[in-house]
């Protein structure tokens, strides 16, 4: 083998590299956020909605879970170009990342909603808690602890897999990489820093999620319980 | 004495099976009664239906003024006047003791944190538990589970207390813990039915005791004669667990 290494010639593109962190960063904190209120409101009409809703969340997530991100996102970014919206491709990502983040999270939601005890609920009646109380204190809440560490994972998978919005060109860390190895021509140095900005993007992820667990979940953080 | 709980020939079916086949009792302010029968006799349900957590087939029954069975029924009014243990304590394993007891006062009632924790304490303190206000139900044996969650029944001042088989669980060391708490319960005045196995418990501290069999008040004595029963049946039951 005798390619000859040249990390050198990346250098001059640091600032491109660093907004293309920044906006994957970006498009990945909106779409957690917009995923885990939409997954949590998805969640609780998949488990106590009426069954028209019941119905129609299940079939949502079904087509999400089954059809490629990909697919997902041309979907999106050329839908909303048919039905006559001027949406930047960025927005378009974002939508499309929402669109596929809150089917994951209800997913793992329902399974923490469904891990509580009915007994639980009752005494939270019996208490005279109303429904939407109950759902908070007695249901979400711990639903949300227990499936967090899931939750943490789902939502690191969906910043590693933003890097699939380069494909409708919103300049995220992959659309920026994909610009600068054509402009230099070192394809493999390039993904080789992409990779490693990735993987330590990943690293700052779970930490950040592992110190909010810690701060949000009390009980966690008094008993040493694994998070 | 005016009657706090009342049922009236009340029936209750889950399916086929015939659980409560014309139960009738009344319970006055003040009273202790005791439900007593084997599994299966209908017990549980009858306490079950007095807080509204099963729907009754025929019958009335009146709870606080609450008509459990109109279909008018505004069950959290009902909720605040009624308190209920359960078997498996049922404590909220996110929320450490005092948070517990404190989340329906601040919830429901709306008072501020402050005095709902005055509140709580006062609770905690009356179950024995106060220095276990910051622990979390899992850092607790089940008899402390179980008295927590008489305080935060507690907690909600209620008229009438219901107590579903609360020691079922408990070996003979925590129930007796329990046991006393609900004891001082009842010399304190509070109005109280309890579903329970303890024999013991039942002759020494409720005035009535009320036998069920098949879905129905086979026997109602005082509690004080339960060793001395009219029906062969209760005799039976009182002598196998003797």
């Amino acid at each position: 083998m005798t390619y000859q290494f040249d990390f050198a010639s990346l250098l001059p593109y640091w600032r491109d590299f660093a907004a293309g962190v920044w906006l994957t960063l970006q498009l990945s904190a909106v779409a957690t956020v917009l995923g885990f209120v939409g997954g949590a409101l998805c969640a609780i009409a998949r488990a106590d909605g009426p069954p028209w809703l019941k119905r129609l969340v299940g079939a949502y997530v079904e087509v999400i879970r089954n059809t490629p991100l990909l697919v997902q996102i041309f979907l999106v970014y050329f839908g909303i170009a048919v039905l006559g919206l001027r949406v930047d491709a960025t927005m378009a990502a974002v939508l499309a990342l929402v669109v596929n983040v809150v089917a994951y999270t209800c997913e793992i939601m329902r399974a923490g909603i469904e891990s509580i005890h009915k007994a639980q609920i009752e005494a939270g009646e019996c208490l005279g808690l109303n429904r939407r109380q109950i759902y908070w204190h007695v249901v979400l809440r711990p639903a949300i602890e227990r499936v967090y560490p899931a939750l943490v994972s789902q939502y690191v998978l969906l910043m590693l897999a933003s890097s699939i919005c380069s494909q409708i060109s919103a300049e995220e860390l992959t659309a920026v990489a994909n610009r600068i190895q054509s402009d230099t021509f070192r394809s493999f140095e390039t993904y080789i820093v992409v990779g490693l900005v990735y993987l330590a993007l990943s690293f700052v992820v779970r930490w950040a999620f592992w110190g909010f667990g810690l701060l949000v979940f009390t009980r966690r953080r008094k008993l040493g319980t694994a998070l | 004495m005016s009657a706090v709980v009342k049922l009236a020939n009340v029936h209750k079916s889950f399916g086929p099976l015939k659980v409560l086949d014309g139960v009738s009792f009344e319970v006055g302010r003040g009273e202790v009664v005791a439900l007593i029968g084997q599994s299966g006799s209908g017990k549980s349900t009858a306490l079950r239906c007095i807080n509204a957590l099963e729907t009754i087939e025929e019958g009335a029954i009146e709870v606080c003024g609450h008509a459990i069975h109109a279909p008018t029924l505004d069950k959290r009014a009902l909720r605040l006047s009624v308190g209920i243990v359960f078997q498996s304590y049922n404590l909220f394993p996110h929320l450490t003791a005092l948070q517990n007891i404190m989340l329906a006062p601040t919830c429901v009632k709306g008072i501020t944190r402050k005095e709902a924790r005055e509140i709580a304490m006062d609770c905690l303190t009356r179950v024995g538990l106060a220095e276990k206000a910051e622990h979390y139900p899992e850092q607790l044996s089940g008899g402390q589970q179980q008295r927590v969650a008489i305080a935060r029944s507690l907690a909600m001042q209620p008229q009438v207390m219901l107590f579903d088989e609360v020691t079922s669980a408990l070996d003979p060391q925590l129930t007796s813990e329990v046991l006393k708490v609900m004891e001082d319960l009842a010399r304190g005045g509070m109005t109280m039915i309890l579903v329970t196995h303890e024999m013991g418990f039942a002759r020494r501290v409720a005035g009535t005791v009320i036998y069920m069999r098949q879905g129905r008040v086979w026997e109602t004595l005082p509690g004080r004669d339960l060793d001395n029963p009219r029906t062969p049946e209760l005799r039976d039951f009182v002598g196998s667990g003797l």
